[in-house]
């Protein structure tokens, strides 16, 4: 099924929009933790708990981030095999973006940011759930939340994380429209639209974790 | 004006190849990019030294066959000009010029700066062409009127040149610029219409299996791309190749 | 060689094409599978012969010097093709389009081919339309037409400034078909050689890998030379680098007959030379001339402070400009035919009136188009007719329109915004109407041997019409030889695969060994090149836009003093068995030594004026070509005699049923 170019390309495009819509809402639940504590214990519980979340909508989650990526690597190792001999002198900057010509890099730091987080994350909550079977604490999540971004350490990662998570999504987001095929006199809005979101919704992560840094 | 250029010397296809430098004298800001070439052959006949081969012929931007990548850019520095078209001009005296072949597995060397590009033609050979028959009486030309915008857009996308440097230029050696003019051509024409399903399927097999790489939307193509060719025509294929697949 | 057979069909000159094709002989489509065509060449001729050819289920095997059949230099033709559809309603028809084609050859060209050639030209068009060519539309979604050099209609459908392009990726889509099919066999990067001739019919030709250098044997029952013109003779000219004149040149050695070289297209409206270093010609459609005026300054002082580069041409008071064209020519103004406008400007330049350092520049003008159209649109959208800047700026959204891709081609290479100062253009090489005679199935002397396209001499007789050779190109190769083609394989059914060991092979490849060997051993002095801009020179002063006896008779000896000079001395780099660009120009620049002669001592023979061959011997007191009916009613057909001084001449006697000679004029 996924043999051809174009067909890798699609693929690539759709686990791309849906990673981005999975990054839309994480960041609407995120932000009520600035807002207000209660919302946010609730929307993190109840994500955290609810069967479909868990069992149905978070497998397919790992799936996408792991097909993302593995694709990313697959085309990556292809498209260099297209051309073995190098060029001496390539000029990339005078007809393309930096960001464009270096998805595989943007794309390397998010996916080990998301390792880091996953560790962070992911295996406590996994363990505090299914492992050690500990008491169902639907207030817990906030504090753990402010917990995290104590130390500047990892909030200068977190936050370095993102502006590269920015780049990626600056390039990637509009470029998954033309890859599905778009390509049309909404293209203009569409690219305004996925340039705020590249820009707006990883300055936003960044804000949560410096306003907790800050406030903690 | 006096330049020094690196040029990519390689004796055939199975020979190893290396960047050679000259330096050339007496440079006019009025030649085209190939003059001065041509007259540095002639230095090099005259010293007994074998000149450079490159591809050319019309020498007027529309047989697609010079195909320079100079200072790192297909045909050069200027915009919506093929490497004959490129003057001199946009050049400064003491300048180091780079000049490579059209770089691609796809497109192996035969000498020099000349590239075997024949893959292009095998992939229209898979499917770039209507069905019809030369008999003449089709059918009035004037039978189907055509939407003058639909027109213009296929005019737009059939000026393709078939230079390839969209391939030279893209980092990833794709030919979808290429490949998509000739499926839009057809696909915007109700005369194309008819057997768009094959095609769009069977010429991105053929580009697949000449080894081309894939699109990741840099964009470098259609920027480099001498008769500016848009990438709407890429999205315009990856619709036509999803809408052909899911119709089976 | 017996006398010239035409093979004229008889009947009237409307029926003469319908009654001959129900009338020949035809292979069936079993035996088609047994017979194999080589057709050297894939421009419109030779790529919409392969692909019909395929298509009818003959075997055929094309070959280009190119790395692709795309590259052909079909492909650079801009302005249009002609096709009497008369889709405008301005009263045109087939017999009008062939009246035009034969009053604009001078009356120089074959009146039943001419016919033939008008009577398909529909065809043509819904053949590309079908194949899915993007001409231009109009708004409501129909072909639309414009209008070109010395012809009263709008016949001309076109697409931009790219219909050569789109005409010849149309054929190319169609011989893809066919190879993808296995019908066509293609060899690209592949340059023939010789012809071989075996029991006096054509029966292969001996060709030469340009990659490997490899000399290969390829047998068929019928050969096709669709390999162009020879104005690359000049050596600059709006040709492309590679086009050549070899094959069409082994063929005449090999008994074919070579009509009216003289005849050669010398077309107005090119960018003039800038300097030693030029390799080629651009040119500029004449399509520009419906709206752009040529003028030349009225005083010599103007020119002077223009070419010191005192004085911009705009300048220059309305009553100062000398808008020759339309001054000597009302009827036609700017529209006159080529032959007419080039030597307009030349008198002009030669009088001393060219604005460029050269001398050898006039100004094509289109301020006035500028403003006119821009009035036009002022007043269709409801703005401010007389507010000059808007005008100036519709105006030029207009032209951008319409010649746009010529605009810029023009800048790039001048470096001068043509919408805002007048182009400047002269004259310079661009098609030849002489060619390999062929009879009306264009079929050569030699049997079997087919030329088409414009490396055949049938249709334009001394001067061919605006985008008139894209329609003969296809004509010839998608509607006319390959029908014709088989009325002579139809006897060949029962030959079956000719063999590639004959003997005749054998010597023919021999000789071609022989020659690059001669090239590649000889450690001469200069190169290829240094050679073929000797001739260019030679041809350009002596053969170009008028001719005279002294000069004519200087040029067949320089020439050939310069021919035995390039055996000796010239210099061919590396070995025959590689990648070799100078070993391939060595061999067409030799053929291009021998047709030169020939060239000159056909323009010496015939001392009348027509067309594209101006004898100043033979003029009005105007300075105005004077043709000579009486005498020189006829094609030269130069037979091949060892060399070309003594190439032997047969005239075909040119005779006009339906037409009336008249002197052609378009004042």
């Amino acid at each position: 099924m996924i043999s051809t170019t174009i067909a890798r390309k699609v693929a690539m495009a759709l686990s791309g929009l849906f990673l981005i819509l999975f990054l839309g809402q994480h960041f609407t639940i995120n932000i009520t933790s600035v807002f207000s504590e209660k919302t946010f214990n609730f929307l993190s519980h109840f994500m955290g708990n609810n069967p479909v979340v868990q069992f149905v909508l978070q497998p397919i989650l790992i799936f996408g981030v792991l097909f993302h990526f593995l694709m990313g690597f697959v085309l990556e190792y292809k498209n260099n095999r297209s051309r073995t001999t190098k060029y001496a002198s390539f000029k990339g900057s005078a007809n393309s973006s930096w960001l464009s010509r270096n998805m595989i890099l943007s794309g390397i730091v998010v996916l080990s940011f998301l390792g880091l987080h996953f560790y962070d994350f992911w295996v406590p909550e996994m363990n505090y759930k299914y492992i050690e079977f500990l008491p169902k604490d639907p207030n817990r999540y906030y504090g753990e939340l402010v917990h995290k971004f104590h130390s500047p350490v990892r909030v200068t990662i977190y936050s370095l994380s993102f502006v590269f998570l920015a780049l990626h999504l600056y390039h990637g987001f509009a470029s998954s429209f033309q890859s599905v095929g778009l390509n049309n006199k909404y293209t203009r809005g569409i690219k305004w639209f996925t340039v705020a979101f590249a820009l707006l919704i990883p300055a936003g992560f960044i804000f949560i974790a410096i306003f907790h840094h800050l406030n903690g | 004006m006096n330049l020094t250029l690196k040029i990519w010397r390689q004796a055939n296809v199975d020979a190893k190849g290396e960047m050679v430098t000259y330096s050339v004298a007496g440079v006019s800001p009025d030649m085209s990019f190939l003059e001065m070439m041509d007259m540095h052959n002639e230095q090099l006949i005259e010293n007994g030294e074998d000149p450079v081969a490159f591809d050319h012929d019309c020498r007027e931007g529309i047989c697609g066959m010079c195909s320079m990548f100079i200072n790192g850019e297909a045909h050069g520095p200027d915009r919506l000009v093929t490497t004959c078209q490129l003057h001199m001009r946009k050049f400064k005296d003491g300048d180091t010029i780079t000049i490579e072949p059209f770089r691609a597995n796809a497109f192996p060397v035969i000498k020099d700066l000349t590239v075997d590009r024949s893959a292009f033609d095998r992939i229209q050979q898979a499917g770039g062409f209507v069905s019809v028959n030369t008999s003449g009486n089709t059918q009035d030309a004037n039978a189907i009127p055509i939407d003058k915008h639909d027109a213009d857009k296929a005019f737009d996308a059939a000026s393709c040149i078939g230079c390839g440097a969209c391939v030279a230029s893209c980092k990833n050696a794709s030919a979808m610029l290429f490949v998509s003019a000739k499926v839009s051509q057809y696909a915007l024409l109700p005369q194309g219409k008819v057997e768009a399903t094959d095609r769009v399927l069977n010429m991105v097999n053929q580009m697949d299996e000449e080894g081309f790489g894939n699109c990741t939307n840099t964009g470098a193509c259609e920027v480099e791309c001498p008769k500016g060719i848009s990438l709407e025509n890429i999205a315009r294929m990856n619709r036509e190749y999803l809408a052909a697949t899911l119709k089976g | 060689m017996a006398k010239l057979d035409s093979k004229i069909p008889a009947g009237s000159l409307s029926e003469k094409w319908t009654n001959h094709k129900s009338n020949i002989n035809l292979v069936s489509p079993a035996n088609k599978r047994l017979i194999d065509v080589i057709v050297v060449g894939t421009g419109l001729a030779g790529a919409s012969a392969s692909a019909t050819l395929a298509e009818l289920g003959y075997n055929v095997k094309t070959f280009c010097f190119q790395d692709s059949p795309r590259r052909a230099h079909s492909i650079a033709a801009q302005g249009g093709i002609n096709a009497a559809k008369n889709y405008q309603g301005d009263g045109d028809s087939t017999y009008r389009l062939f009246y035009d084609t034969i009053k604009g050859g001078d009356y120089r060209s074959r009146e039943a081919n001419v016919y033939r050639l008008a009577e398909v030209s529909t065809n043509i068009i819904d053949q590309c339309v079908a194949q899915g060519v993007p001409f231009a539309r109009d708004y409501g979604g129909l072909l639309d037409n414009r209008s070109f050099g010395g012809v009263l209609v709008s016949r001309t459908f076109y697409a931009k400034g790219q219909t050569g392009q789109q005409l010849l990726l149309g054929a190319y889509s169609a011989m893809n078909r066919q190879i993808g099919r296995g019908k066509i066999k293609m060899y690209n990067r592949h340059e023939m050689m010789d012809l071989v001739v075996v029991g006096g019919k054509a029966r292969g030709i001996i060709t030469r890998n340009l990659v490997n250098g490899e000399i290969e044997r390829h047998s068929a029952h019928a050969v096709v030379i669709a390999s162009g013109g020879y104005g690359n003779v000049f050596f600059l000219s709006t040709n492309a680098m590679g086009s050549n004149v070899s094959a069409s040149w082994k063929i005449h050695k090999r008994g074919a007959h070579f009509a009216n070289p003289c005849f050669t297209q010398i077309h107005p409206t090119c960018i003039p030379v800038s300097g030693e270093h030029q390799s080629k010609l651009t040119l500029m459609s004449e399509s520009l001339r419906n709206d752009g005026r040529i003028w030349v300054p009225k005083k010599l002082e103007d020119v002077k402070a223009i070419r010191a580069g005192k004085l911009n041409p705009t300048e220059i008071a309305e009553e100062d400009r000398d808008y020759y064209l339309e001054r000597r020519y009302p009827a036609f103004g700017n529209l006159v035919p080529r032959d007419v406008a080039s030597r307009a400007a030349k008198e002009r330049c030669d009088a001393g009136f060219g604005v460029n350092k050269t001398g050898e520049a006039v100004y094509l003008d289109f301020a006035d188009a500028i403003t006119r159209y821009g009035k036009e649109q002022a007043h269709v959208k409801g703005l401010d007719e007389n507010d000059a800047a808007l005008v100036k700026k519709l105006g030029q959204e207009v032209v951008r329109a319409k010649y746009g891709n010529l605009f810029q081609m023009y800048e790039k290479i001048v470096d001068q915004n043509p919408y805002e100062t007048p182009m400047m253009i002269y004259p310079a090489v661009h098609y030849t109407m002489g060619g390999v005679w062929v009879d009306y199935n264009l079929m050569t002397s030699i049997p079997g041997c087919y030329a088409i396209g414009e490396a055949n001499f049938s249709d334009h007789g001394a001067n061919r019409l605006g985008a008139s050779a894209l329609m003969q190109g296809l004509a010839d190769g998608y509607f006319v030889l390959p029908y014709t083609i088989g009325d002579y394989l139809a006897d060949d059914i029962r030959t079956g695969p000719i063999s590639t060991d004959s003997p005749e092979f054998e010597a023919a490849e021999k000789e071609v060994k022989k020659q690059i060997e001669a090239f590649i051993n000889n450690k001469g002095k200069h190169s290829v090149d240094y050679y073929h801009k000797k001739l260019g020179k030679i041809m350009w002063d002596k053969c170009g836009m008028s001719r005279n006896e002294k000069g004519l008779k200087d040029a067949i000896e320089e020439i050939k003093a310069l021919r035995e000079d390039f055996y000796k001395n010239v210099k061919v780099p590396g070995t025959a068995d590689e990648f070799n660009e100078q070993l391939a120009k060595a061999g067409r620049v030799a053929d291009f030594l021998e047709l030169g002669e020939l060239f000159a001592k056909d323009a010496l023979e015939r001392t009348e004026s027509c067309g594209g061959h101006f004898r100043e011997e033979s003029q009005t007191p105007e300075g105005e070509a004077m043709r000579d009916d009486k005498n020189f009613s006829f094609v030269s057909a130069w037979e091949y005699k060892g060399e070309p001084s003594k190439a032997k001449l047969h005239k075909e006697q040119l005779e006009y049923e339906e037409i009336e000679v008249k002197t052609r004029s378009y004042k």
